[in-house]
């Protein structure tokens, strides 16, 4: 019997190695992207799988992935999970934070995290999140239910950065009403469209304590702190509604492509226009908006504000931005960026576009090349109609140089590894 | 006594089916009206297949909100929405701005048209209807 099991067993693997061999190309491509389409040489893994609404994660130097839901999984809402033995699969998911939101940034001595009006922060002894002694940063902040995420991230100097999104459309008398004008000066810029910068040692701030750092930036989700050049880029959400709004200007399919979804670059002080102007993927210019007297030609005080680093088709969200530091990927990849596109819908009726991650070569802090799709798949086959899968929200690197990402359908979260 | 019974019976069945064969090309035709007010105003958020988008717009398949009151549904789009609604535990949070711009008809007709499609089946909305609504809410 004993015998027979032996003659079995060596049976079976050598068929199944014989498959392996035979197929190995094919098997090896689907099973090791784990459903993504990526680049030659890549691999992915499901690091975790159904944590909900996973928006923005952060790797502690450890390796730990610590993760941000905006909606309460089984009464937590920051999960921390731990990928012992280093399998590309985290074993063991640990929540505390009672509080939903979107904004998360780990050191190795500190976490931040964000609700949608206020910033967290906890003391990381050990490698042990002291989760009992939650800190209070920053208060009071601007939640009206609409780009109401507060992403953040710091600049290594003392300061974090806190997003804050206009609950606007484009500012108007009435919010997304055909024909209310825009309000001139806008009164949200006071207290929201922009980013604002706090200190990382001081609590119960808010915006008297707190700096408007820059301005004219409708929502912005993604954000990441430069290291090589030292400053702060964003991803801005561009407006709704060209073309339900000004059909006389705008056709159905140029609405759907304007205006660009815009990467700045931000010294302090900046303005980037919001909501007086956009970016015209056509016309390849900063234009007045329509609610501001525009007309698709006229530029207005456009020109003197701060202008894009590089722009993208519209409507496709960008939700994540991370400068890749890390060694682990070809040497292209070095100080670019990523950016999670978390999917359009204000394409409709035209075909839904985003849901993927995009790649942008920089060299010295400007983009270096043209934008590509990095990894893609996530939408699966309902991507026209937006019925999809998942939608990339969060990037974080890993200490070993891996590319996480986080949806925030289903909240599946991508290990993405180079294996030469 | 019998007769007259029978003659009101047939009366009303003949009725009943008059305007049965009225409304149904009355609603195909309000449906028809709907469709492009839909796709005008209303598709880009709540999406041509009607199941709007995740956290922000509302579907408008088989909710209460579309097949109940009528009243309530008149109201939403001459004053819009800007609360937090929970469908089928699901929340959403997207601005909808006053529809009040549109006429009596195009709002009958694209209401018409909601609770006719995506799955939905409920009575026709009327411009009577809307401008009832109207004076209850002086708009």
């Amino acid at each position: 019997m004993k015998k027979f099991s032996i003659i079995l067993l060596v049976l079976l693997v050598s068929i199944v190695s014989a498959f392996v061999g035979l197929d190995k190309g094919k098997l090896f491509k689907t099973t090791d992207t784990a459903g993504l389409q990526l680049p030659q040489g890549f691999s992915a893994s499901i690091f975790y799988d159904n944590l909900g609404r996973a928006r923005h994660l952060s790797v502690a130097p450890n390796g730990e992935v610590f993760v941000k839901l905006s909606r309460l999984k089984d009464g937590k809402g920051i999960y921390k999970l731990t990928d012992a033995n280093h399998d590309g699969v985290a074993e063991t998911a640990v929540g505390f934070g009672n509080y939903t939101g979107t904004g998360i940034i780990v050191t190795a001595n500190e976490l931040f995290a964000s609700s949608d009006q206020a910033v967290f922060k906890y003391a990381i002894n050990n490698n042990v999140v002291d989760t009992a002694n939650t800190v209070t940063l920053v208060k009071g902040l601007w939640n009206k239910r609409q780009h109401e995420s507060k992403s953040l991230t710091l600049d290594g100097k003392g300061n974090i950065y806190v997003t804050i999104g206009a609950p606007s459309n484009m500012c108007q008398v009435e919010d997304r009403k055909k024909g209310s004008p825009g309000q001139m000066p806008c009164p949200i810029l006071d207290s929201a469209g922009g980013v604002w910068q706090f200190k990382t040692d001081k609590l119960n701030q808010s915006y008297g304590e707190g700096i408007r750092y820059a301005t004219g930036l409708r929502n912005v989700v993604g954000l990441d702190w430069n290291t090589e050049v030292n400053d702060l880029f964003v991803m801005q959400h561009g407006r709704d509604m060209l073309f339900q709004f000004y059909p006389e200007m705008f056709t159905q399919k140029e609405g759907a492509e304007n205006p660009a979804e815009e990467m700045f670059r931000l010294p302090k002080g900046a303005d980037a226009g919001w909501p007086y102007c956009y970016f015209d993927n056509d016309k390849k210019q900063k234009l007045l908006n329509p609610e501001y007297g525009g007309d698709r030609a006229k530029v207005g005080d456009c020109a003197s504000k701060t202008q894009s680093v590089i722009q993208f088709p519209g409507h496709m969200a960008p939700n994540g931005l991370v400068f890749y530091t890390g060694n682990q990927f070809p040497k292209k990849y070095k100080n670019g960026a990523f950016i999670a596109f978390h999917g359009s819908w204000n394409r409709a009726p035209e075909p839904q576009e985003g849901y993927f991650v995009v790649f942008v070569p920089f060299r010295n802090g400007k983009p270096d090349g043209k934008w590509e799709i990095f990894a893609d798949g996530f939408a699966g086959p309902n991507k026209a109609t937006g019925r999809v899968d998942y939608r990339p929200c969060g990037l974080a690197q890993g200490p070993d140089g891996a590319l996480y990402v986080s949806d925030d359908s289903k909240g599946r979260i991508w290990k993405i590894t180079y294996n030469n | 006594m019998k007769s007259i019974k029978k003659i009101v019976l047939s009366a009303v069945l003949l009725a009943t089916s008059i305007s049965k064969m009225y409304a149904q090309p009355a609603l195909a035709a309000a449906k028809v009206r709907g469709q492009i007010v839909f796709t005008t105003y209303c598709m880009p958020c709540h999406q041509a297949d009607g199941n709007g988008v995740q956290n922000l717009n509302p579907p408008l398949v088989k909710t209460t909100y579309v097949l109940g009151e009528k009243k309530q549904l008149i109201e939403i789009i001459l004053n819009g929405l800007n609360k937090e609604i929970v469908i089928n535990g699901e929340t959403y949070n997207g601005v909808m701005a006053s529809h009040d711009y549109l006429t009596n008809q195009e709002i009958a007709d694209v209401l018409t048209y909601v609770r006719n499609s995506f799955g939905n089946k409920a009575s026709m909305v009327t411009p009577q209807d809307v401008k009832l609504a109207r004076v209850a809410l002086k708009k």
